[in-house]
């Protein structure tokens, strides 16, 4: 194998722009390329993940962006298998038009296939659909010993359920095998409700009229006394040919700004300071306390992709994603307790996001489990990060884990803890990478590996 | 109705592959080819399924010259709307180590020049008696001055830029279009981590503005455009003091 181009780089980080490393960059292009390289290395997508978790610092970061070809479909069952850097944005160019859409998609569409089985990211359909990485049927992996090995929940399952959420820590990912499912429109039907507190807010997830495919609140986290966790919940599917008004001839149409009118643009997932005048507008605006509309999907599930870089917004100190899920049980007490400290903390005006999870899914370290998750983003500055080390101990409290992909700030003794499946992932990653050539900038600092 | 079938040498490299989605998109059938048959499957598959046109992959070795006419006859025979052809093979190296040792600059000359020149011979025969097509030839801004740096691969190219010229000269009356490409620095391996890299253009860039004037008046195309104006600065230079720089 010849040797690849590489580019030395300094001030690499994740989405969130801290912590930042120096690391080579090397960019693969065909398959025979895309391999083994001498050090440590950590693969890296679209560098989506707010962290560290796609850097490998003083090592070699393996970029798979030149890695994006569509392989195969099959147009009876759906499954689309795709090179390891295909966007999800891509896919959706090419097959909504044909009617099938990702059986669950992150916030935004700019992060690759590899990145969200490598994250067994999760979606506004958590509590009915559970993660990406139930949807994938099978991937090839090449870790430090050994060559290309496919890998699929009935064949190596062990190293499939490692490296779903596994965060790239058991080895290259080649291509993936994700089922696509059947889609009638490109707009989904959505509802919107509004919860004047966070009892309210939990109750109205589990109100059969708010039950739906997809389901997540906006929470305002700066409110307090009796509407402390006031919130909007807003619920969908995708919307049926029956249901889109006659003048839209093409069902399946691509985004295009302004076809329909929508009460109010309802950014979701990541939120940042631009939103928390847009939250009171919606919730001041919703007089009557429910509202139905169509929108197109790409407004309901990427509201923020349309703000390119919106990451930047935040300054050169960038920001901290913060997320956790606490378990159903805790969730009530839990929350309660958490959006107290944060009214109180002074760490800005923020907004969160606040979803019920569905069961917890297998994936060794992936994050959801069954109960409610909350996401906030904080601007970096003075005291947040001991602020956040308090969060961490009443997160941990409560029984709550943190989601890897997001974090940039965890200490080791913590986020070990809520990893309850640790000990077996370092076994399969210890079979199929004896000499530990697979490090993250992540996996250093939360000393997930030895 | 599709307009043809395009023939795509060096089809794995990002330029080729770019161009090829943007014939794609034009209803253009291709046909892939290159030495990497299991790669190029791929290739043709991801074609397929983005644009839904017919695209196969074929062996192609460039420096098997002996060769070229029954790989080009072969085709044509089975492939009766073939009418383009884009050569998009090409390879480097270092020239320090063909400096050092001057058998490394074989395969540059050979690659860069003579088989980019025999397979273009054998097209234009088919394409001047039917009196239709098109071929595009992929050459390099290295080719407009020899610098030290890159001389011999320079040097291939702008031989087969000047072949290209000839070529355009006999195919006009037949109706055939040669348009002749000369990237500047495109955003592939061949520019990855280098030193000027900052001005590469994704390979998508430099293919959209293929195919546009692949289908448009211009015969000899920079892309990106201002690589015109940077050659024209480097071109005026007086030799006498050219051979004293370090470009």
């Amino acid at each position: 194998m010849a040797e690849l181009p590489r580019k030395a780089a300094e001030g690499v980080g994740g989405w969130g722009r801290f912590p930042l490393s120096r690391t080579t960059f090397l960019r693969p292009e065909r398959s025979s390329e895309f391999d083994l390289v001498p050090g440590q290395q950590i693969v890296r997508g679209q560098g989506r993940s707010y962290g560290d978790a796609a850097v490998c610092g003083e090592g070699s970061t393996i970029l798979t962006e030149r890695r994006s070809r569509l392989l195969s479909f099959d147009q009876e069952s759906g499954v689309l298998t795709a090179e390891a850097g295909t966007t999800l944005a891509d896919i959706l160019s090419v097959f909504v038009p044909r009617g099938w859409f990702l059986p669950v998609t992150p916030g935004t569409k700019f992060c690759s296939l590899g990145g969200c089985l490598a994250s067994d990211v999760h979606g506004k359909n958590h509590h009915v659909e559970g993660s990406f990485s139930q949807h994938v049927t099978q991937a090839s992996l090449k870790g430090g010993v050994g060559g290309w090995k496919t890998i699929s929940p009935d064949h190596n399952e062990d190293l499939f359920w490692a490296t779903a959420g596994g965060m790239g820590l058991t080895g290259l990912i080649r291509d993936v095998s994700l089922k696509l499912k059947k889609i009638e429109t490109s707009y989904i039907k959505v509802k919107h409700r509004r919860a004047r507190s966070l009892a309210e807010a939990l109750d109205l997830f589990n109100d059969p009229d708010c039950d739906d495919t997809y389901s997540v609140a906006w929470i305002d986290c700066l409110a307090t006394g009796a509407s402390m966790g006031r919130s909007v919940l807003m619920t969908g599917h995708h919307a049926l040919r029956s249901e889109l008004p006659s003048e839209i001839k093409d069902p399946l149409e691509p985004y295009k700004q302004g076809k329909l009118s929508v009460p109010f643009d309802f950014p979701s997932f990541t939120l940042n300071p631009l939103t928390v005048k847009a939250f009171n507008g919606l919730y001041n605006m919703m007089q009557s306390r429910k509202t139905e509309f169509l929108t197109h999907f790409d407004k309901f599930f990427y509201p923020l992709d349309g703000i390119l870089h919106w990451n930047r917004i935040y300054g050169k100190k960038g920001f901290v994603q913060y997320q956790f899920v606490l378990p159903m049980d805790q969730s009530r007490h839990g929350l309660t307790r958490i959006l107290e400290r944060l009214s109180h903390s002074g760490h800005g005006s923020f907004l969160a996001v606040l979803k019920k999870f569905g069961p917890e899914g297998k994936g060794m370290l992936s994050f959801p489990m069954e109960g409610c998750t909350l996401a906030l983003d904080i601007p970096m500055k003075k005291g947040l990060l001991e602020f956040l080390d308090q969060l961490d101990e009443v997160v941990a409290d409560f029984g709550g884990r943190h989601y890897l992909a997001k974090d940039s700030r965890l200490k080791p003794k913590t986020a070990q803890a809520m990893l309850p499946r640790l000990s077996e992932f370092r076994l399969a990653a210890a079979e199929i990478d004896p000499e530990g050539r697979f490090r993250s900038d992540l996996s250093r600092r939360l000393e997930l590996l030895p | 109705m599709s307009p043809g079938t395009a023939l795509i040498l060096g089809a794995l490299s990002p330029i080729a592959h770019a161009v090829a989605l943007e014939l794609a998109d034009k209803g253009w059938n291709l046909i892939l080819a290159g030495r990497d048959l299991d790669e190029l499957e791929k290739a043709a598959a991801d074609l397929h399924l983005r644009k839904g046109v017919m695209v196969q992959a074929v062996e192609f070795d460039a420096l098997d010259y002996a060769d070229h006419g029954r790989f080009w006859q072969n085709l044509a025979a089975k492939t009766p709307d073939l009418c383009g052809l884009l050569v998009a093979f090409g390879v480097m190296g270092e020239q320090e180590a063909q400096n050092e040792t001057p058998e490394l600059a074989l395969p540059i000359f050979s690659t860069n020049y003579t088989s980019a020149c025999s397979i273009c011979l054998h097209a234009a025969k088919t394409m001047e008696k039917e009196g239709r097509g098109w071929i595009c030839g992929i050459t390099s801004v290295a080719g407009d001055r020899g610098r030290a740096t890159n001389y011999c691969y320079g040097s291939a190219k702008a031989g087969f830029t000047a072949f290209l010229s000839g070529l355009r000269n006999r195919l006009t009356p037949a109706g055939v279009k040669v348009l002749t490409v000369k990237p500047g620095f495109v955003d592939t391996g061949m520019t990855y981590g280098k030193k000027g890299s900052g001005l590469a253009v994704p390979p998508s860039k430099a293919a959209q503005d293929i195919v546009k004037h692949l289908f448009g008046k211009k015969d000899v195309i920079y892309t990106p455009g201002f690589w015109k104006i940077i050659m024209g600065i480097i071109k005026a230079i007086p030799e006498g003091k050219f051979k004293t720089m370090k470009l």
